[in-house]
């Protein structure tokens, strides 16, 4: 740190950095609080566009760590959605051992490597802090007159094949959770996937009579609940706060059908330990706020706080999950 | 009256101090963003929205909805003076605008921007104001078949509308057809043309370096080569007396401009659609109905006037299906929308009653920003034309560098600053070859969506193309269609006519 305190000419990082440092001793921390602080705006890369779910929960951190002070420097959110998450994993992979650039993921952090050979997974990042756990409902019309999984499985059967469930993107969560499905209830090629833009798009189309099915996040099931959409099951181990009508899988007799998605942050690989120490509090501190706790109840969403070593073995099972799901599917060979 | 009520109830709320003020801001920002190629109002609103974290969400939404509207009506600055355009929905203002400008009539086009956006707005917000509801009832029965059936009528209006060249017109539209096939596929999820795995093609290409290096880099490529001759190009003049005389003028395009603004407003609504292809159509139907449509192209006001109207009605409607189904209409309520999920709101039905305060004081501050925004854009008006007036010489580097901020800004991606000069060589060749420029433009704009409902609706109906045709279960497609294929039909009646008359003539 001194090398690069020496070689910077210029007056204003040398003081930012001053005055933070001086910041941490006048707040009196007994506690031996990371020596790294951000010294340029921190680039808060999302693996998806603008205005998707990813996105938001993105929005939301940056306005809470500003709101809250918590940060020396911005976080500047960038969309990189290209290749299902491709271009975000490779534009991190690029930056290894850059300590001002995160990324926060979803589900396709795990598949798209897997998928697309990529020359990057979760092993050459810096696993730092998971946040939430979202959950999947299944959700049919309310026009349909189905009430439960039993009416679901009969007019699906009655279908013969065309019935259709939309979801976000190709071999993504959404198609992994209805393949589950499918192979929990004997509906093997009873069931079209079509694929859309974004969960809400999935939603509408599902209010709107478009498709029979859907697989969507309670959050975007909200806007037309219970007027148009029905919840008939939670793809949870317990039923959802939000939603405590509504049996989970586990106790319609169908415990595997369990499926989460995370939502963490990852650095780098090869930042420097202190770096990752300044993250690590960053991230329980937002993880404890008050605003954090607000917003998980309200969209149903599971709040899941976790860093360390436990994060790591953590995205090392999901990891494994996932490449299984693909298997499964045909999708990936060994 | 219960809409009255709560519309006064929602004045009353956008009137107070703080709320006028972030309109305000809002308002002048906007302007100032949307005149700025490249900056457009998503990446505006996206940039911006951290302000927002201070206030309550009332005046935030205000504010950011009071960036969407000065952008709407900043967009035609820079369509219109450099022939640039700052967003997809201004594209079809460079049509008659820029040619308007070149005239030393700059001013006029401004004006008519101005005033045709301030009266699509007004239009369209009324419409919001007594038919949400109702109107979002609607817009859930537009599926992917649906959706696809307006895209093709997008494409019909705009059809016949070429060059003189219809084969360059059809290779033009091919190009941007292709172009938009590249980056991830949603169907299959793969990516597609990325060349071995270049990773600035992941995200395809973006329309916005497309349009401002054919338009913006060609334009500047095009002039070193035509010569600085500055003085006879912008003599624009701008005072009360002018401003009246385009007024007056515009009277007589009264009835295009409520064409515009009904038209924008209902494709706006459509999520997925926007206000980008009703510019287009706004323009097209504009065209057909003029009574000298050969004016269109070089410099007609109702040129100006058709598009204008109609992406500011449209970016109203787009507002629409985010508060009541929670989907954006357009790209930067996309990003709205994510800042509602941030202040904890959920959208739909209940919003509307559970948050009254915010819905209407939204609703109530519309009014007041859209009559902010004509007085801003007309103020503004002499900024730019003096603007114009400065040397080529001066200016041809400072718009280089604005267009490279815009390459830029979208994907923060040196690969697509490099990506755009190529276009800017490719626009040159193509204005040296006469080749249309708006055909490629519109193409690579809507290819992606096209290409999605299309084979989104493939899927549902297991391969059968029948159900585009489908009078019993998709009737709004069915009809949408028809009419798309009669547009298509249209332009080809004059030629077969005169095909048989020259036949009739030989045989005699």
């Amino acid at each position: 740190m001194m090398k690069s305190l020496k070689a910077s000419r210029r007056a204003i990082p040398f003081l930012t950095l001053a005055l933070s440092l001086f910041i941490v001793v006048a707040l009196g921390t007994t506690q031996a609080l990371a020596a790294w602080k951000p010294t340029r705006p921190i680039e808060f890369v999302i693996m998806a566009g603008k205005g998707g779910g990813a996105d938001r929960i993105a929005r939301l951190m940056q306005k809470i760590v500003t709101q809250n002070k918590w940060s020396p420097q911005p976080l500047v959110p960038i969309n990189k959605k290209g290749g299902s998450g491709a271009e975000a994993m490779l534009y991190l992979l690029s930056k290894k051992g850059n300590p001002h650039v995160i990324l926060v993921t979803l589900n396709s952090f795990f598949t798209t490597p897997a998928l697309r050979k990529l020359p990057v997974n979760y092993t050459k990042l810096t696993p730092v802090y998971r946040l939430a756990m979202d959950t999947f409902l299944l959700w049919v019309n309310t026009k349909s007159g189905i009430k439960n999984i039993d009416d679901f499985v009969k007019a699906v059967k009655a279908k013969k094949g065309k019935w259709t469930m939309g979801g976000t993107g190709k071999m993504q969560e959404d198609q992994l959770v209805t393949n589950m499905l499918m192979q929990a209830y004997g509906l093997k090629g009873m069931i079209t996937y079509v694929p859309f833009r974004g969960g809400g798009t999935v939603a509408k189309n599902l209010a709107g009579g478009h498709v029979d099915s859907t697989v969507n996040n309670p959050s975007e099931g909200l806007p037309h609940y219970p007027g148009k959409m029905r919840p008939i099951a939670a793809l949870t181990p317990e039923r959802i706060p939000a939603f405590k009508e509504v049996p989970t899988f586990k106790e319609l007799g169908q415990p595997q059908l369990v499926y989460f998605m995370q939502r963490s942050i990852n650095a780098p690989g090869g930042i420097p330990k202190d770096a990752l120490a300044w993250y690590t509090d960053l991230f329980n501190k937002l993880c404890n706020s008050n605003e954090w706790k607000d917003y998980t109840s309200k969209k149903a969403l599971n709040r899941a706080c976790l860093s360390g070593a436990p994060l790591g073995k953590f995205f090392a099972n999901e990891d494994t999950k996932h490449k299984k799901l693909l298997m499964g599917m045909g999708l990936l060979k060994n | 009256m219960e809409i009255l009520g709560n519309l006064f109830y929602g004045l009353g709320v956008a009137v107070s101090p703080q709320n006028l003020l972030m309109a305000l801001f809002g308002v002048i920002l906007g302007v100032a963003i949307g005149a700025m190629p490249g900056l457009g109002s998503v990446n505006g609103v996206a940039i911006l929205l951290p302000i927002t974290f201070a206030v309550p969400p009332t005046s935030a939404i205000i504010f950011l909805a009071a960036i969407y509207y000065g952008a709407m009506y900043g967009g035609a600055i820079s369509s219109i003076t450099l022939n640039i355009p700052g967003a997809s929905t201004a594209v079809a203002t460079t049509f008659d605008g820029y040619p308007l400008a070149r005239r030393g009539k700059a001013a006029d086009a401004l004006v008519t921007a101005a005033v045709a956006s301030f009266i699509g707005g007004t239009i369209s917000i009324v419409l919001f104001t007594f038919f949400a509801p109702p109107l979002a009832e609607f817009a859930l029965r537009f599926g992917p078949p649906e959706e696809f059936a307006v895209v093709l009528l997008a494409y019909a209006t705009f059809a016949g509308l070429g060059g003189e060249s219809p084969l360059k017109t059809i290779i033009a539209t091919m190009l941007g057809l292709l172009m938009s096939t590249v980056g991830t596929d949603i169907v299959s999820g793969s990516p597609r043309l990325i060349f071995g795995g270049i990773t600035g093609f992941y995200h395809g290409i973006n329309f916005l370096v497309l349009a401002i290096g054919i338009y913006g880099v060609g334009e500047i490529f095009y002039t070193l080569e035509e010569g600085f001759k500055t003085k006879e190009r912008y003599q624009a003049k701008l005072g009360v007396a002018e401003i009246l005389s385009t007024l007056k003028r515009l009277t007589q395009c009264t009835s295009t401009i409520m064409r515009g603004s009904l038209l924008g407003f209902f494709v706006g609504m459509l999520p997925a659609a926007g206000a980008t292809p009703a510019s287009f159509m706004s323009y097209s139907i504009a065209k057909r109905f003029a009574k000298k449509p050969e004016e269109f192209g070089k410099g007609a006001l109702e040129g100006v006037a058709a598009p204008e109207c109609a992406n500011n009605a449209a970016s109203t409607g787009s507002m629409l299906p985010m508060l009541t189904l929670g989907i954006p209409g357009s790209p930067t309520t996309a990003v709205m929308l994510g800042a509602l999920f941030v202040w904890g709101l959920v959208p739909g039905p209940r919003l509307f009653v559970e948050n009254a305060e915010f819905v209407w004081g939204l609703t109530g501050s519309l009014y007041i920003a859209n009559t902010m925004a004509v007085i801003v854009a007309i103020f503004a008006v002499p900024i730019f034309i003096w603007m114009l007036r400065m040397p080529m010489t001066i200016l041809a580097p400072i718009i280089l560098v604005v267009c490279a901020v815009g390459g830029f800004s979208p994907t923060q991606d040196m690969f697509d600053v490099y990506l755009m000069f190529i276009f800017g060589a490719v626009g040159y060749i193509f204005r040296k070859l006469d080749y249309p420029l708006a055909p490629m433009v519109l193409a690579l704009v809507l290819g992606g969506l096209t290409e999605r409902t299309f084979r989104q609706s493939m899927i549902m109906s297991h391969g059968s193309p029948g159900i585009f045709f489908d009078f019993a279960g998709h009737p709004i497609a069915a009809v949408l269609m028809m009419v798309s294929a009669v547009l298509f039909v249209l332009p080809l009646v004059p030629m077969i006519l005169k095909f048989r008359v020259s036949r009739a003539g030989t045989s005699s």
